[in-house]
């Protein structure tokens, strides 16, 4: 009888996992670096990572059904004639017409209007359809100009200067051939069909001494009137806070690394940038340091999906949060009913990230007329406003738990953390403990 | 917040002269937002501008506004139609995101002027530092004298004139803007090239002089230059050139 060594079971690499291994097959093929949409897929700390403690003996919960628990937010109050209210603290983040499609944009603006929040624009100036569907819209400047012009400055409800985003904090956008159609290529002033890299730093400013002139411009364009925000990629946000608020923002919004974009270098989206979680404690403190929580609000992004996210955002002290992705999502994106086509660009439902390319099967992230009309503006508005809908629900849900009446009642103290990690991030004390990492020395 | 009411001062002043020392710049610029079509009011004129920043932004209504001094940031931004005069030096982004009318600085402009103006005429007569149209959109620029490096960087339309020299990295990234430099040019930026000058680029050339006011001056004595349009769609080949 001849002996056999036992077999070894064939082992891979936590290093080099298959998705890496595809990653280098696939630069090795082509020699470019992939670029795809939506913000960081890999696992961070995020608000799953904490728990409230809801009511007990010490705290008495209010009535869920019957106890108000107020929404509403005003933000702009510091410098604007006319703050932007909200009924709900929730608001619909920057994308650009021409990543998405002229009715995705009406969708959004339809929602957001229904739930009483705010809608945003994005890389590619003001449409007609956001505009005249949106009762309060943002207006972004951005370093692109693209469309920028001062008619619909001067008609935006608030205007918001971005610095940057949290998918890519010190990037440009980017916007391939393939969707620049005759509309969108007009609306930027570039010839049809070329690759649209747009500027990573603005044209005619650099440094928080200069964006404090650019803000006075800004306002006295308009008069004193709209909210000014900056927007921010969650890059150093103590510092981005605290030289924005300097600089003269009304509203400083930090956008965390999992974050949308429209099309960026993986690269950029995974490896640049710190997780939302980790982006609100030191941004609230540079509000509080100044002495200005709540005089300047605070809107955070990246990773927003229910309302115990918004609660919990609230609770670390936010004063509203934004939803890029999940509204996307609310319209109809990655939709399972189109599973068929998703199968045939190589990818499934849930994971469908190339938005720069201009084939969503679903309609939204796309300029292509027959794709585009999949979105229903009116049905997609309707389900991007149930949505929004049940995000307050729950959040007053968990806020009437911990016994507040009002959903920015919500404090630290009603938190504790799972993880670590969560905790040192959030500044809330590790579940069972009272222990907070890197408080008290520890 | 700045006072938005008029002074008494501005009030009884027909002849529409805003003293900065003596009235706010927020009553200035009120003022000439509050302009309505057909105003009789389309003479302006600003003393001790002093540096100020935000002198004239977001005129909307064809009027003249003569700038009798200095001024910082952002001077005429966003002008819809006024025909605003420098006389004197202008600080950075003059004239950014211009859409129609003209601006004219008698001195010279600091950066970023003109920057991603969507049209009107830009005329500096002295000498315009660096990024001197950066992302123009459609904007008419003319500068008497020399202009800064990275100039017309990202240039997408309009037209760009000097009739003197221009710094390192002229038009890197531009897109179809056209840049008409009588001088040298230190160095060329990214994808973009010297191209020929044929009789069209002569007669707007000229076309474009006559508007600024510029005599004595042939177009011939101009060279073209232009995206030579090899990085319109990305090629890894290509990357070196970043």
């Amino acid at each position: 009888m001849t002996y056999r060594n036992p077999p070894t079971t064939p082992r891979k690499s936590a290093t080099f996992d298959d998705y890496t291994l595809s990653e280098i097959r696939r630069a090795a093929a082509t020699g470019i670096y992939d670029i795809r949409g939506a913000g960081a897929k890999r696992k961070l700390p995020h608000f799953d990572d904490l728990l409230f403690l809801g009511a007990s003996i010490s705290r008495y919960p209010l009535e869920g059904y019957r106890e108000r628990c107020d929404t509403s937010v005003v933000l702009g109050s510091r410098h604007a004639k006319k703050p932007i209210e909200l009924k709900i603290p929730i608001t619909i983040a920057g994308m650009s017409f021409g990543s998405l499609s002229g009715p995705a944009k009406e969708a959004l603006g339809r929602g957001a209007t229904l739930s009483g929040t705010s809608t945003t624009t994005g890389d590619g100036g003001m449409t007609e359809e956001e505009r005249g569907h949106s009762k309060q819209l943002v207006y972004q400047y951005l370093p692109s100009r693209y469309g920028m012009n001062l008619r619909d400055l001067r008609r935006a409800d608030a205007i918001e200067v971005v610095v940057g985003q949290g998918a890519k904090p010190g990037g440009g956008g980017m916007l391939l051939g393939q969707k620049i159609s005759d509309r969108v290529a007009e609306m930027r002033t570039l010839p049809k069909g070329i690759d649209q890299r747009s500027a990573s730093r603005h044209p005619d400013w650099t440094g928080p001494d200069d964006l404090e002139i650019k803000i006075l411009e800004l306002r006295e364009i308009t008069d004193w009137e709209k909210p000014i925000y900056v927007k921010v990629g969650g890059a150093r946000p103590y510092y981005d806070t605290a030289l924005a608020v300097k600089a003269g923002a009304d509203v400083v919004v930090v956008d965390g690394m999992q974050g949308g974009t429209a099309a960026t270098q993986e690269v950029f989206i995974e490896n640049v940038g710190q997780p939302t979680l980790a982006c609100i404690r030191p941004a609230v403190q540079a509000l509080q340091d100044l002495g200005m929580h709540r005089k300047v609000q605070l809107i955070i992004s990246g990773g927003i999906r229910n309302g115990a996210d918004v609660a919990k955002a609230l609770a670390l002290g936010v004063d509203a949060v934004s939803i890029g992705t999940a509204a996307l999502v609310a319209l109809g994106d990655n939709d399972p009913r189109w599973e068929a086509e998703y199968n045939e660009l190589g990818t499934t439902s849930g994971a469908y990230d190339d938005w720069h390319e201009g084939k969503d099967p679903a309609g939204i992230t796309t300029q292509d007329p027959e794709l585009m009309k999949r979105v229903d503006p009116v049905a997609a508005g309707r389900r991007l406003a149930n949505y929004l809908k049940v995000m307050t629900l729950e959040a007053q849900t968990i806020a009437r738990a911990c016994g507040k009446n009002s959903l920015h009642n919500l404090e630290p103290e009603d938190l504790v953390a799972l993880t670590i990690e969560a905790a040192a991030m959030a500044g809330v004390p590790l579940a069972g403990t009272n222990w907070i990492p890197g408080k008290n020395g520890f | 917040m700045p006072a938005t009411k008029l002074s008494k001062a501005a009030q009884d002043n027909a002849s529409r002269v805003f003293d900065l020392d003596v009235s706010s710049l927020r009553e200035l610029n009120q003022a000439l937002h509050n302009l309505t079509p057909g105003s009789n009011e389309t003479a302006w004129e600003v003393l001790n501008p002093k540096g100020n920043h935000s002198v004239a932004v977001g005129v909307d209504q064809p009027v003249s506004i003569d700038v009798r001094g200095s001024v910082g940031y952002y001077c005429g931004g966003m002008n819809s139609g006024g025909a605003i005069t420098v006389h004197g030096s202008a600080g950075p982004g003059v004239g950014e995101n211009m859409m129609s009318g003209s601006i004219t600085v008698k001195g010279d402009a600091s950066q970023y002027a003109g920057a991603t103006g969507k049209g009107g005429l830009l005329v500096i007569e002295g000498n315009a530092s660096s990024r001197c149209g950066i992302s123009m959109k459609g904007i008419d620029i003319v500068v008497h004298g020399n202009i800064g490096h990275m100039s017309a960087f990202m240039a997408q339309s309009g037209n760009l004139v000097v009739l003197g020299d221009a710094g390192d990295a002229l038009g890197d990234s531009i897109y179809e803007a056209r840049l008409f430099v009588r001088g040298e040019v230190g160095s060329l930026g990214a994808d973009c090239i010297a191209k020929e000058m044929r009789p069209e680029h002569l007669e707007l050339l000229q076309g474009l002089l006559d508007r600024a006011g510029v005599t004595g001056v042939k177009p011939s004595e101009f060279k073209r230059y232009g995206s030579a349009r090899t990085l319109y769609n990305f090629n890894i080949d290509n990357a070196d050139a970043y």
